[in-house]
This record gives structure tokens, C-alpha cells and sequence, in this order.
């Protein structure tokens, strides 16, 4: 009887994430066939309203919005929350003063910048843009902050005395290590970004799968509903998968078998 | 370019109310080598980085007519991102070089201080006590200094290859005329090395011996090295700077 290589088998990390998604497919179906059509449609119901959204042309135009909606305010969050994080954590000034506006800033609940910036901005597309970043803004700055404060003292005495130029100091000595910080938290606020874009469009209806979700709510269409959920799910992780992945990996690839790392 | 060459005077320094240096007068001469000897916790890494203008004293003063200052540092501060070349590369970044011929001399003084090409691609994390040392080395002697200070650079070597660097610093140093201070507590490294050697010692640190080795350092071999170590260890002076790391 040939022995069942356990090993090799739980050694393949593709294979738990497809059997991880097949009992999340599973619990759904179970949950269709218990409940009906109206409170959960059946997976296969939910892609054929895809295929239909799809069909209809309705899709890619929502994608690209919403996409747009959640890369610029998170481009602004990002650019925003870096530069001033950097500052804050090398001025402890700076620091005092902006740290506590960070904590407030993420207790505001993101639907409450939504409603803000619609009335803010009204129904232009600034609205989404602008929650997007106010909410996903503070996160980055406390990540580059905490990121600055810690760089090893050691070190930045080391390029001093070696008389190393500005730049070399901040992209040599400084960003690798904020990095570390930086990363996790830009990969959250990504994620972040799309549920606000997502969350400004279905209260702003200027288009994008916000809107989209506000129409099949309007038609009392839980498959459409359903179908819409799936693309932001699957946009999630996709970004996930080959933009934040590949980053990640690509600056961490020093910490290869350091203690504690896999390898 | 003349000048006298490094000199301090009256450096005093202490942190947080506790007093590490008290008084201290120095004076290197240009293309001299000067050792700073004494007991753990006596000021030496202090003093050495007053000399190199990182640690402003309390009161003092400092005379450094150089212009490229370099130092090999107790703990090594390589940059855990960078390979061991990198690292050395990074130490030429002040350099108006391309980054190829950055990494190019990297490469050979990498090569000088016996790490080939499969140690030069390696991330500190990677590599030994004794191999992080040598990369800190290879960075300060590839930015080609005129003063250099080195606190306890060979210290996690073992003695074969601590002999073949301080060689090799030695030829260097004498070739193009560079200053060098050293921080050391091994006798042998200072005998080997030094035209002069300080012994710094008690709280507040202060100089309690200044030895003077005559011999050129080329001509110093086992037997006068041997002669020289006995005698500097017989001195009541050195005996008694020493003492208390004995005792506790
Ligand atoms: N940054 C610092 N902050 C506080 N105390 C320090 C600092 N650096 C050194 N010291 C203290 O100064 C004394 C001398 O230290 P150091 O110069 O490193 O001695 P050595 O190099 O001779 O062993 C020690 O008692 C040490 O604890
Ligand atoms: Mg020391």
C-alpha cells in the first residue's frame, strides 16, 4: 500500500487556500438551499448575474471607478501619511502635535467621513477620494511614525561618521527600516481604501460598484447584490496577491533566514 | 595639509551626572599611531569618539585638521538590508564614484580583508562575528582616510587572522601616511601597532601611563613584541590601572 506523503501534501500552500474557498463555497451553497433564493442566492446564481453584469457593460466601467476612487485617495493617504509620519518621527514636537490628531482621526467611523464629504463635496467625485484618504491617511502616518522614531541610533551615528549624503541617509539607512512599518500598514489601508470607495459610491451614486450595489438594493436583487460583493472580494485579492505580495517580498528579501523569519 | 595632527586637550566629558572623562591631553602626529589602552568601562569608546568629532565634550577642545575621518566602531553598525558589499559600498557614498566603481572597490577591499565573492553577496545576519568586523574594516579603509579610529576593531577575530588585519592596517596606514588612534585592551595590538600608547583608567577615566615604543613597526618582530609586553606589564602603573576589572 503505497504511504500518503501527509508532508508533502500540507506542505503545498495553494492547496489549503483552494480548500479554503471550496468550504466557504460549500457553507454557501448549504445556506442556499436552506434559506432559498431570496436571502442567498446559490453561488451559481451569483455568477450568472455576474455573467449578466458583465454582459450589460455595466461592470468594467464600475471596476475602473471604483478603482480610481480607492488608488487616488489612497496615493494621497499614502503620500500624505509618509512625509508627514517621517517628520513627526524624527521631531518630537511634531510628534506631540500630530500624534493625538491621528488617534482621533481613526476614531471617526468611516461612514462618518462619508456623509461629510457629501456634503462637503456634493456629488462630485472628490467625495469618495476624500474619505478614502482622511480614513486610510492617519493609519499610514502612525505606521511612518513609529517606523522613523525607531531606526538604530547606532546606525545613523555610523553615517554621520561616515559623512554619507542626505539621500544615501534616507534610502540606505532610514526607509529599509520604516519600511518594515510601512508596508504591513499600507497593505491594510489598501484594503481599506477599496470598502471606503466602495461606501462613498453607494451613498454618493456617481458611479462605481458603491452605485452598483445601490441599484441592485433598489431592485431588491439579492443576486446582483451577491455578484457585486464578489468584485470587490475578488479585486481585494487580487491587489492583495500581485501588488501588495510582490512588495513585500521584494524589500524583505534581506530578512531571508533571520531568526524568527521563514525562510 | 600640514598641521600638527590630532590634538585634544583637556577633554572632559560624563553623561547623566556620572563623570567618564577627566582631563584628558593628547597628541598624535601626522602618519603616527597612538593606542588607547585601559580597563572596560574606562572611557576609551568615548574618548575615541570626542577624537572623532561624533561626541561633543563637556569641556575641551580638539585640534582635527583632516579632512576624511573614518572609524571602525565597537559593535560593527553594518546595515542589516545590505550585503557585507553593499555595506562597504555604502561606506563610499559620499564619493563622487558611479555606483559600479563603488561596488567595484568594495569588492577589492572586501578581497584585502579575506572575504571572496560568495562572503561579499551575504546579509550581515549571515555572517560571523569575525566577518562583520572585517566588512566594517573594509569600509573604513575603502573611503581611504586620513585619520583613523578604531575601537577594538580586531577584537572577535581569532589570533591568526587579528594578526593578518592589523597587518594589513599597518601597510596601509604607513603607505599613505594616515593617522591612526586605536582603542584596544590587548597589549600584543598595541606593541605590534603603536608609536605611542595611552593607559586610561579610573572613574572618571584619566591617562595614568604614556609608553613610548621606539622600534619602527616593520622591524618588530615575535621576539621584540614578547620582550616589549613583559616589560609594559610589569610597570606598577599598568598593573594598577588594570586591577580593578580584576577585581570585579
Ligand atoms: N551613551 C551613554 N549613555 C550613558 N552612559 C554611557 C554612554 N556611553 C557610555 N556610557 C558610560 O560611560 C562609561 C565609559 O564607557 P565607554 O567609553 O564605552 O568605556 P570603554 O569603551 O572603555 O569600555 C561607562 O560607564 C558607560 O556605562
Ligand atoms: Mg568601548
Amino acid at each position: 500500500m503505497p504511504r500518503i506523503p501527509w508532508r508533502r501534501l500540507a506542505a503545498g500552500e495553494r492547496r489549503w487556500a483552494v480548500l479554503g474557498i471550496a468550504i466557504i463555497v460549500a457553507l454557501w451553497e448549504a445556506g442556499h438551499r436552506a434559506y432559498g433564493d431570496f436571502v442567498l442566492p446559490s453561488p451559481l446564481a451569483t455568477l450568472a448575474a455576474l455573467g449578466r453584469l458583465a454582459a450589460d457593460g455595466a461592470l468594467g466601467p464600475a471596476i475602473l471607478t471604483t478603482a480610481r476612487d480607492a488608488c487616488s485617495g489612497f496615493l494621497a493617504a499614502t503620500l500624505a501619511g509618509s512625509l508627514l509620519g517621517g517628520i513627526a518621527g524624527r521631531s518630537r514636537p511634531v510628534r506631540a502635535m500630530l500624534q493625538p490628531l491621528a488617534t482621533m482621526l481613526i476614531g471617526v467611523p468611516a461612514i462618518a467621513w462619508v456623509v461629510l464629504s457629501l456634503l462637503w463635496f456634493g456629488g462630485s467625485g472628490l467625495a469618495a477620494t476624500f474619505s478614502v484618504a482622511v480614513a486610510a491617511g492617519p493609519v499610514v502616518f502612525s505606521a511612518a511614525t513609529q517606523g522613523t522614531r525607531t531606526v538604530d541610533g547606532g546606525l545613523r551615528t555610523m553615517a554621520r561618521a561616515f559623512r554619507v549624503p542626505a539621500g544615501a541617509m534616507i534610502v540606505d539607512v532610514y526607509l529599509p527600516h520604516v519600511l518594515s512599518y510601512l508596508l504591513p500598514a499600507l497593505g491594510t489601508a489598501l484594503a481599506m481604501s477599496w470598502k471606503v470607495a466602495v461606501m462613498a459610491e453607494l451613498l454618493s451614486g456617481t458611479g462605481g460598484i458603491g452605485d452598483g450595489l445601490a441599484t441592485a438594493r433598489a431592485e431588491v436583487d439579492t443576486a446582483k447584490t451577491m455578484a457585486w460583493v464578489v468584485v470587490v472580494v475578488a479585486l481585494l485579492l487580487v491587489v492583495e496577491r500581485f501588488v501588495i505580495e510582490p512588495v513585500r517580498r521584494y524589500f524583505e528579501t534581506w530578512r531571508r533566514g533571520l531568526p524568527g523569519e521563514a525562510a | 595639509m600640514s598641521g600638527d595632527g590630532l590634538v585634544a586637550s583637556g577633554l572632559t566629558h560624563g553623561f547623566a551626572d556620572v563623570a567618564v572623562l577627566d582631563g584628558v591631553d593628547l597628541r598624535v602626529a601626522r602618519g603616527a599611531v597612538l593606542a588607547i589602552l585601559g580597563p572596560s568601562g574606562a572611557g576609551k569608546t568615548t574618548l575615541l569618539n570626542i577624537l572623532g568629532g561624533l561626541l561633543v565634550p563637556e569641556a575641551g577642545h580638539v585640534d582635527r585638521p583632516f579632512v576624511r575621518p573614518t572609524f571602525v566602531f565597537q559593535d560593527p553598525l553594518l546595515l542589516p538590508w545590505r550585503t557585507a558589499r553593499g555595506n562597504v559600498a555604502f561606506g563610499l557614498a559620499g564619493k563622487r564614484l558611479s555606483h559600479a566603481e563603488r561596488h567595484a572597490r568594495a569588492r577589492t577591499m572586501l578581497v584585502k580583508v579575506g572575504l571572496g565573492q560568495s562572503e561579499a553577496g551575504r546579509y550581515p545576519h549571515q555572517l560571523s562575528g569575525g566577518m562583520k568586523k572585517r566588512v566594517a574594516l573594509a569600509r573604513a579603509l575603502a573611503v581611504e582616510p586620513d585619520l583613523l579610529l578604531l575601537d577594538e576593531a580586531f577584537s572577535a577575530l581569532d589570533v591568526g587572522l587579528s594578526r593578518e588585519m592589523q597587518q594589513l592596517v599597518r601597510l596601509d596606514a604607513q603607505e599613505r601616511g594616515v593617522t591612526v588612534v586605536l582603542v584596544t585592551h590587548d597589549l600584543s595590538e598595541a606593541v605590534r601597532l603603536a608609536d605611542e600608547a595611552v593607559v586610561l583608567s579610573g572613574r572618571p577615566g584619566q591617562i595614568v601611563a604614556r609608553l613610548f615604543i621606539d622600534r619602527p613597526a616593520r622591524l618588530r618582530d615575535d621576539a621584540f613584541v614578547e620582550a616589549e609586553i613583559r616589560r609594559i606589564a610589569a610597570l606598577e602603573v599598568i598593573r594598577d590601572a588594570f586591577r580593578p576589572t580584576l577585581s570585579g
